[in-house]
């Protein structure tokens, strides 16, 4: 083997390895909660709520309050999030304005969670006086998850070539005509993997959620929209470090459990994204 | 060609992006029923004073027009014109053959959605089928009309492309370099398909290539540097050109 052969073995070792050291942590945090906390998986476990101090019984409360809130997340900032980037991206005129817009939505992407937290509850909780409630939390997440999913729906839209606009266009149709058919059936693969992982996000987080809506103990379901839940990753806060001698496999099933809702959001994503694909074949 | 009516009447026409004056005071009378070339070097504003027919060049920030197109009586910059059916009249075929990622029947249904003219299933595929015959393309592809258009060769893909703009019943068809990504032989056919075509249409194509000019239109300006430098039939401009740039050109002494 020549000199440039052998280098390129050396590169391509180096590159692989790093992939690895990517990959391993996910692996390995995925095993260590699986092995610790699959003793405590049960039927019960998800369909009860907890007992004793939260010590026995299960997780549905939470379970219930967490699809809630990330159903409530959902229905607030899909529609803001994707319209108002169609609007940057395919209306909006190249000016200062819009371009300090769009400074402010990547910036809006760095700002801590708990910082959302505290904005909805002065907004939602105390001034427009929905109290710690699902709308609260829901219109607390969904805030934060506007700049991801404003991102995501952006960089798809200016993904879709200028060409097809330009067809629509020459073809007569309007603008609007020309986003609804020519532009978003492409973009829409892009925007579902964006929204999903923003809303996976929104899923995990506490300190949205802290001051917002999430319950400490709440064994009863919700029965409206200006109900306290509980909340999967609050209940696992709470239970690491509030609750005195925990089983530490319940954490680690709690854990798990979230992480399975989110691996099923991203596998419905990808479900719905095969769909597009090949409905475009058609 | 004494009774050559005008189609079009390009009237001092200025176009400006930014500062930069892309076209200057262009005067052009395009006869119907006929094929009108527009040649010269790259950058010379040919695509630019094509795109103006139809206001595509609306799109780009930082467009100024001066002068005025006529189309029938009106001109098409004034604020009453409705862009929407400007480019339903004048239709546009771009350089690449550009079909939507999907099926030839969709592609085809596009403009009578956009425009609202969905009639009955069978008044659409009547269109349909015409449109297709009038770009030959009924014959071979009147089986495989929910296949995907991308799996087309680039030729039958440019013919669907006219195809799509021929369903809208357009009056005007304007082709920006529509053959520069085909083949000589498949180049060949589209521009035998253009003289049938300018039987019903007033075409004005924009080329590179000197030969398809000479070739396929009847009516030839030639550009140079944002001016129409001269402008009359074809054979006379190839055979006997008046300005020394034109002759300069077409020699390929330049370009």
């Amino acid at each position: 083997m020549n000199a440039a052969g052998i280098r390129q073995k050396i590169a391509f070792t180096i590159l692989g390895l790093i992939t690895l050291l990517v990959v391993a942590p996910i692996v390995l945090i995925i095993y260590y909660v699986i092995s610790r906390g699959w003793s405590a998986m049960s039927w019960e476990f998800l369909t009860a709520a907890p007992r004793n101090g939260m010590k026995e019984g299960g997780i549905f409360p939470a379970i219930v309050g967490t699809v809630l809130l990330i159903v409530g997340t959902m229905l607030f900032s899909l529609p803001v999030g994707i319209l108002s980037a169609v609007y940057l991206v395919e209306y909006a005129k190249d000016n200062l304005f819009t371009r300090l817009i769009k400074l402010s939505v990547v910036n809006l992407s760095g700002i801590p969670s708990i910082v959302y937290g505290l904005f909805g509850f002065t907004l939602f909780v105390v001034f427009l006086g929905f109290g710690t409630s699902i709308l609260a939390g829901s219109l607390t997440l969904a805030i934060m998850s506007l700049p991801v999913i404003i991102t995501a729906t952006k960089e798809a839209l200016e993904a879709v070539p200028m060409t097809y606009r330009e067809i629509s266009l020459s073809l007569g149709a309007t603008r609007w005509q020309t986003v609804r058919y020519c532009v978003l059936p492409y973009a829409i693969p892009g925007i579902l993997t964006g929204t999903v992982l923003s809303l996976s996000r929104a899923a995990g987080e506490t300190a949205p959620i802290l001051f917002t809506v999430a319950a400490f103990y709440l064994p009863r379901l919700p029965r409206s929209v200006f109900d306290q839940v509980m909340a999967l990753p609050y209940h696992l806060y709470v239970i690491s470090t509030q609750v005195p001698n925990m089983p530490a496999k319940l954490s680690f099933a709690t854990g798990l459990v979230l992480i399975g809702l989110v691996c099923l959001m991203n596998l419905v994503s990808i479900v719905l994204r095969a769909h597009y694909r090949k409905k475009k074949q058609w | 060609m004494a009774a050559l009516k005008t189609r079009i009447s390009i009237e001092n026409l200025n176009m400006f992006y930014g500062d930069f004056h892309a076209l200057k005071d262009v005067c052009l009378q395009v006869p119907q029923n006929n094929v009108t070339a527009l040649i010269g070097p790259s950058g010379c504003g040919k695509s630019t004073l094509l795109r103006c027919v139809n206001r595509m060049n609306d799109l780009i920030d930082g467009v100024r027009t001066e002068g005025r197109i006529i189309i029938d009586d009106q001109n098409i910059f004034s604020p009453e014109t409705d862009v929407v059916l400007l480019r339903k009249k004048v239709g546009m075929v771009f350089q690449r053959p550009n079909v939507f990622d999907q099926s030839i029947l969709n592609n085809l249904r596009f403009g009578l959605r956009i425009h609202r003219q969905m009639r009955s299933k069978s008044e659409t595929m009547e269109l349909i089928q015409k449109s297709l015959e009038d770009v030959g393309l009924w014959d071979i592809l009147k089986d495989k009309l929910h296949h995907n258009a991308r799996q087309l060769s680039l030729e039958q893909q440019q013919r669907l492309c006219i195809a799509r703009v021929l369903i809208l019943l357009p009056e005007v068809i304007l082709l920006d370099e529509p053959c520069s990504s085909l083949d000589p032989i498949a180049t060949m056919r589209i521009e035998e398909l253009l003289r049938v075509l300018r039987e019903r249409y007033t075409l004005v194509i924009v080329t590179h290539n000197m030969q398809q000019a000479a070739r396929a239109s009847d009516y030839t300006g030639f550009m140079y540097m944002g001016q129409l430098i001269e402008f009359g039939l074809t054979q006379g401009i190839f055979t006997a050109p008046c300005k020394e740039l034109t002759e300069n050109y077409i020699t390929g002494h330049f370009g």
